[in-house]
């Protein structure tokens, strides 16, 4: 019994030293800002390769999810409600739900384990004390870039994501459900709020800043060689859709009652 | 003979990671304007000692000192100021895999100096033929074999023009060849920039033929520092087990 509670004492002091590592890191990163400028050239390479590369695959499962939500809604409501509300509980889930959420999810795996095992490879490679020793503080080059382009790429990729899923949604409803296009566009009006597209792009500014601030952390504490950088990729992507999903009820919790 | 002015001491330090002590009361003494050899067996503390003269590393307790600075106190403005006057070649060389090697040598110039680029392309190609590396200059970090990552490396530690040179096993993985032609460049830049070098490494034809100052690190301190030929004359029975490859 005794290890028992020795071994939880050790887990929660590894938690909650990790927690105050991770504030100060982002404290640190806060106190970068003020270099912005040093580190343009970084901030829009960073930018390109989390928005315009994760394009494509946001695009694609996108279409696909837009589809099976539009399948679901009319298999789940087709005796209880008229055809015009597919179109309506589409957008909404869509737009509050589905996208930021599922957009949140891929990117913690693309995005945050790609800059865990890109910045781990740097750490354990020396590149990371090359910066430091070269008088340019690694938070600030490395961590400070990922996450503005988190913060600022993610929500537009979730506009992406939503007007992609909108649609195939749309498209599947016309073809195969026949629901008609003045019914499901009935439906999209009824009761669209443009709140709903406020709360969307909160959740993803805010899964956005997550994904790429924890990938980035873990890609920092990356020690040893190969197994390290997997571990830090890992640790990533755990950490931060764990994170994602948590938030998710918290943030629908304050948004939306 | 006047004695040169010591650029960088260590009193009486301890540094330990977790349960290992690595560190157990180090002095040293490194003067300015000569090659200052820390020679020593694999996980003796040399690297880590080098680490605490740019502060990645801070000592647990006792004195370092760099050009006046108390490494352990010292304000983070001044440490920016003294690590621009530092370049550090690596022991994996270190260079930006995502960057071309101009990019690389380039770095510090773009981030700390106010040059234009074509400035900082004179600079770069001053900096690559140094080396023998000119030509290189568009190629990525990949492409090139062990001793041209060394010397790319040290291009880009030279860029700065830096007062010291710290380098971490510069030969280690070389071949004999590249390892004298890496002792070569070692020479030549002490010759041209009249700088202060410490070498890390436990490569003693490199050793014999670079040093000014030699010191041997053994079980967290420096068991013996001094003149190479004095340490040799001397009989010293903890360097000669290291020279014989039986100490450790």
């Amino acid at each position: 019994m005794t290890r028992l509670f020795a071994s939880i004492g050790a887990n929660l002091a590894v938690f909650f030293i990790m927690v105050f590592d991770m504030f100060r890191y982002l404290v640190q990163c806060v106190h970068e800002i003020r270099h912005l400028y040093l580190y343009r050239h970084q901030v829009l390479l960073q930018c390109y390769a989390v928005g315009v590369g994760s394009l494509p695959l946001v695009c694609l499962i996108s279409a696909f999810s837009g589809m099976a939500v539009a399948i679901q809604m009319a298999y789940q409501m087709e005796s209880y409600v008229p055809d015009y509300m597919v179109g309506s509980i589409v957008v909404r889930s869509v737009v509050l739900v589905l996208s930021p959420i599922l957009i949140g999810l891929v990117l913690a795996g693309r995005v945050g384990a790609g800059i865990a095992s890109e910045l781990g490879t740097m750490k354990v490679s020396e590149q990371v004390d090359a910066l430091t020793s070269m008088a340019v503080d690694p938070v600030g080059y490395l961590m400070l870039p990922r996450i503005l382009a988190g913060l600022t790429k993610i929500p537009v990729l979730v506009i992406f994501s939503s007007f992609v899923s909108i649609m195939t949604g749309f498209g599947m409803s016309v073809i195969k459900m026949d629901i008609t296009v003045t019914d499901f566009i009935k439906g999209m009006k009824l009761d669209f709020m443009v709140y709903d597209i406020f709360v969307g792009l909160i959740k993803s500014t805010v899964y956005g800043g997550v994904l790429t601030f924890v990938g980035a952390y873990m890609g920092l504490q990356t020690q040893g060689g190969a197994q390290g950088v997997g571990q830090s990729a890992t640790s990533a992507v755990v950490v931060s859709s764990a994170l994602i999903l948590i938030l998710d009820y918290f943030l629908t919790l304050a948004l939306l009652y | 003979m006047e004695h040169p002015k010591t650029a960088i001491s260590f009193e009486n330090v301890y540094k330990s990671f977790g349960t290992q002590a690595v560190l157990q009361g180090l002095d040293l003494e490194i003067p300015s304007g000569q090659i200052t050899t820390i020679l020593g067996p694999s996980g003796c503390g040399k690297s880590v000692t080098l680490k605490h003269v740019i502060g990645i590393e801070q000592a647990d307790s006792g004195r370092v000192e760099v050009v006046g600075h108390d490494m352990s106190n010292v304000r983070q403005r001044d440490l920016i100021t003294l690590r621009k006057r530092i370049g550090v070649l690596f022991q994996s060389s270190a260079l930006f895999d995502s960057m071309t090697v101009k990019e690389n040598v380039a770095f510090g110039l773009r981030m700390h100096t106010k040059m234009p680029e074509a400035e900082i392309a004179e600079r770069v190609h001053v900096c690559l033929d140094a080396v023998k590396l000119a030509g290189t200059e568009e190629r990525m970090p990949v492409e090139l074999s062990g001793g041209m990552r060394k010397r790319a490396a040290l291009a880009r530690a030279i860029a700065m023009s830096p007062d010291f040179i710290l380098y971490d096993e510069p030969t280690t993985g070389l071949d004999p060849n590249t390892s004298n032609v890496v002792g070569d460049y070692i020479l030549k830049l002490q010759n041209e920039l009249d700088i202060t070098s410490v070498v890390v490494t436990h490569d003693m034809p490199l050793t014999r033929r670079v040093s000014d100052k030699v010191a041997l690190l053994f079980n967290g301190k420096a068991v013996v520092q001094g003149r190479l030929d004095d340490i040799e004359s001397s009989q010293n029975e903890v360097f000669q087990l290291f020279v014989d490859g039986r100490l450790g």
